[in-house]
């Protein structure tokens, strides 16, 4: 989210051992939220985090953990180092997914039972606006300069455009069945949109909100029913996008350029949700079904570990640098 | 019908989308036949039963629609067998074309052969595999399963689980002989066997009140008694008159399936999969009920309605028929997978749900049914067998 690039840079030419960062997965249906530490992939603390968490963020400067606590009709506060629950936050009901305002205020929220997005100020802990939207809002992704946040609504199958200065929608693009997530690529040009049901990734212009490709799937020997596209990260310099493929067990690996697929990472069962490390030597790829993480080796392009968590994982954020 | 909107203030959000103004008016005719009290009050029959449904898709429609400048009204109307053709005439009357109908065969097909020119009929209840057969019709789209879409689900699970020996108990009405025979073309197609099958007359006999239970525990032993060997008992009684009583009561200590036991369903009130539980969710603060088969029915034929409309910019029936037989169509329904249409005889592809009350037992198709299309047309009548020749065949 932030660019520290200077920093990235003297990293990469000095060859100094990698920093350990945190992994914070939260657990649907433990109620927990496991930290994992980056380097040694021990499990460091397991906390409760309220019912039902599913979307988790972290500030830009690290100092706040955010908890989507679908049941509780909440965001809980955590302290990233003491664990500790800080406060909570408006979110209005069943909270799913958020994503955090670059400069890590506001908070954009999708309330999946109500047709709505809730902008909430991390810092007054106000409700800011609320966007209705389509049915089953779930995916919200966020432009690189913050100007617009992105949307999707699971049953009305759109992604919707929404103008963070007036809070309108400017425009919808019509995707595939259900889609899941959005993510913008770092330089802002392309939308990443995933349809679980569809089948497809839909990359999108911004600017018009035009479809100019579908990414699709194929894996040998696995019903196509089943390679169902949830979540999307893209490297930085944009030349490589992973999409989670379900209850396929596949990370897709896509080049950045021509959306071809390159490869196909086994990884646990039913996964969701996917988080690099800050400085992208890892991936972390949440397996709900398998109740564990599988751990990739970003340049490699392997899979290097599974790792045990809670219940159900659900979603995965990573300490900054 | 089909008034264009003028909705200026919206077309300024289309800029990606097709542009259109349309009102979709659909309606719901539900026919209520006389019948007893069912054997679990757990069923007892509710007025809004189907149009509850009808309503959340009504409203699903009209939240897509806001974006896309498309307005949604649904009529739903509850009739008796004897004035339905006339309700279903008013229906037509005033004008509306695409109508949702939960109704058994005979009221269908009247239906069906009476609409003027350009109607599009859904049918959301008929499981008679006849409708999908000698009797269909090109202006009926069946999201209703068929009986063999039903038991073909139940039997590729007992087929896998090798309890591969049946024993049919079937009731003594048509269409629990017709159940029972589409039980006899799932064993044939799968492999399985039934080793034994008796028929439970329906003398109005005991009902659970009182001390029924008192008898049927008497009853059900000896009538299920010296049974071929047999690894599960298979109940065929579409018309509610003892499946429910089995379980437990058998002579031999075999689980039931079918009518009662492991239920084939194409929705119920505890399916938690695949964002399900948002829907239950939104269902029950809509309808302060649990969600039934029948609401789910009208809910998926409305959602294909609204989807076509989205996609297609027009609410005309004769283009929504068109583009929901065609490779174009896919439509999420909480089962896991895209649904489709089949295109040589209209009836909706779905998972088959299998549950005994409580929870999602298994879904089907099974794994390891291979089907050189969809996993989806291992269950049913397949293209090479159908009867059907009001589509044309389908495309290929």
């Amino acid at each position: 989210m932030i660019r520290t690039t200077v920093a990235a840079g003297l990293f990469l030419g000095m060859a100094l051992p990698a920093q350990a960062y945190k992994v914070f997965i939260s657990n649907e249906r433990g109620n927990t939220v496991t930290v994992l530490d980056s380097e040694t992939w021990e499990v460091l603390a397991e906390f409760p985090a309220g019912n039902r968490p599913r979307g988790i963020a972290i500030a830009p400067d690290g100092s706040e953990l955010y908890v989507c606590s679908s049941d509780d009709d909440t965001v809980r506060v955590f302290d990233p180092e003491t664990y500790e629950e800080l406060h909570t936050l408006p979110s209005g009901p069943d909270p799913e997914l958020f994503v955090l305002h670059p400069s890590g205020n506001p908070l954009y929220i999708a309330n999946e039972d109500d047709n709505l997005v809730t902008v909430t100020d991390v810092k007054t802990r106000q409700v800011v606006a609320e966007i209705p939207v389509g049915v089953e809002p779930e995916g919200m992704g966020i432009s690189p300069d913050g100007s617009i946040v992105v949307n999707t609504s699971e049953t009305t199958n759109m992604a919707h455009f929404i103008d963070t200065r007036t809070y309108e929608i400017t425009q919808n693009t019509l995707v595939d069945q259900r889609p899941r997530f959005a993510q913008f690529s770092d330089d802002g040009s392309r939308l990443y949109v995933s349809a679980e049901i569809g089948g497809t990734v839909s990359v999108i212009d911004p600017s018009n909100g035009e479809v100019i490709h579908k990414i699709t799937f194929e894996v040998p020997g696995i019903l196509p029913e089943l390679l169902q596209p949830v979540g999307v990260r893209i490297s930085r310099d944009g030349s490589r996008i992973y999409v989670a493929l379900g209850p396929s067990n596949r990370v897709a690996v896509v080049d950045g350029q021509s959306w071809e697929v390159l490869d196909y990472l086994l990884v646990g069962q039913r996964v969701w949700q996917l988080a690099f490390t800050p400085d992208e030597r890892f991936l972390i790829a949440t397996n709900g079904n398998s109740n564990d993480v599988s751990i990739i080796d970003v340049a490699a392009g392997e899979v290097i570990r599974s790792v045990p968590v809670g219940q159900q994982p659900w979603g995965v954020v990573v300490s900054p640098e | 019908m089909l008034r264009p909107l003028v909705a200026l203030g919206l077309l300024g959000m289309l800029a990606a989308l097709p542009a259109a103004a349309q009102q979709v008016a659909t309606a719901v005719l539900r026919v209520d036949y006389p019948a007893l009290l069912p054997i679990s009050r757990l069923d007892l029959p509710t007025d809004d039963l189907g149009f509850a449904g009808a309503e959340l898709a009504t409203e699903d429609n009209r939240t897509t629609g806001s974006f896309m400048g498309q307005t949604y009204e649904t009529r739903s109307l509850a009739t008796t067998p004897e004035e339905a053709q006339a309700a279903f005439d008013q229906l037509t009357a005033d004008g509306y074309r695409i109508i949702v109908v939960l109704a058994r065969h005979d009221e269908l097909l009247g239906f069906a052969d009476s609409a003027p020119a350009g109607t599009l009929i859904f049918n959301a209840r008929a499981t008679d595999g006849s409708l999908r057969g000698e009797d269909c019709r090109a202006d009926v789209l069946h999201v209703a399963p068929s009986d063999q879409m039903l038991t073909d689900a139940l039997a590729q699970f007992l087929v896998w689980k090798r309890w591969d020996r049946w024993f049919l108990i079937h009731g003594s009405h048509p269409e629990d002989q017709a159940l029972a025979a589409a039980y006899e073309a799932s064993a044939a197609k799968f492999g399985a066997r039934i080793v034994d099958t008796r028929e439970f007359v329906d003398t109005g006999g005991a009902r659970a009140t009182d001390s029924g239970h008192v008898l049927v525990q008497q009853q059900i032993p000896v009538f299920t008694q010296d049974a071929a060997d047999h690894d599960v008992v298979i109940a065929a009684d579409a018309s509610d008159v003892f499946a429910p009583y089995l379980p437990y009561q058998t002579w031999d200590a075999a689980p039931v399936a079918g009518s009662s036991g492991l239920r084939p369903v194409t929705w119920h009130a505890a399916h938690e999969a695949w964002g399900a539980t948002q829907m239950q969710r939104r269902f029950e603060d809509l309808a302060g009920r649990p969600m039934r088969e029948e609401d789910y029915q009208a809910w998926l034929a409305l959602r294909v309605v609204g989807e076509a409309v989205t996609r297609t910019g027009s609410a005309d029936p004769a283009a929504i028929r068109d583009y929901v037989l065609s490779p174009d169509f896919e439509l999420a329904a909480f089962k896991g997978q895209k649904v489709t249409f089949r295109d040589w005889d209209g009836q909706l592809r779905q998972p088959i749900l299998l549950t005994e009350g409580r929870v999602t037992v298994s879904v089907s198709p099974q794994e390891g049914f291979l089907h050189q299309v969809s996993p989806l047309d291992t269950l049913g009548t397949d293209r090479p067998e159908s009867t059907c020749t009001a589509f044309g065949g389908g495309q290929e």
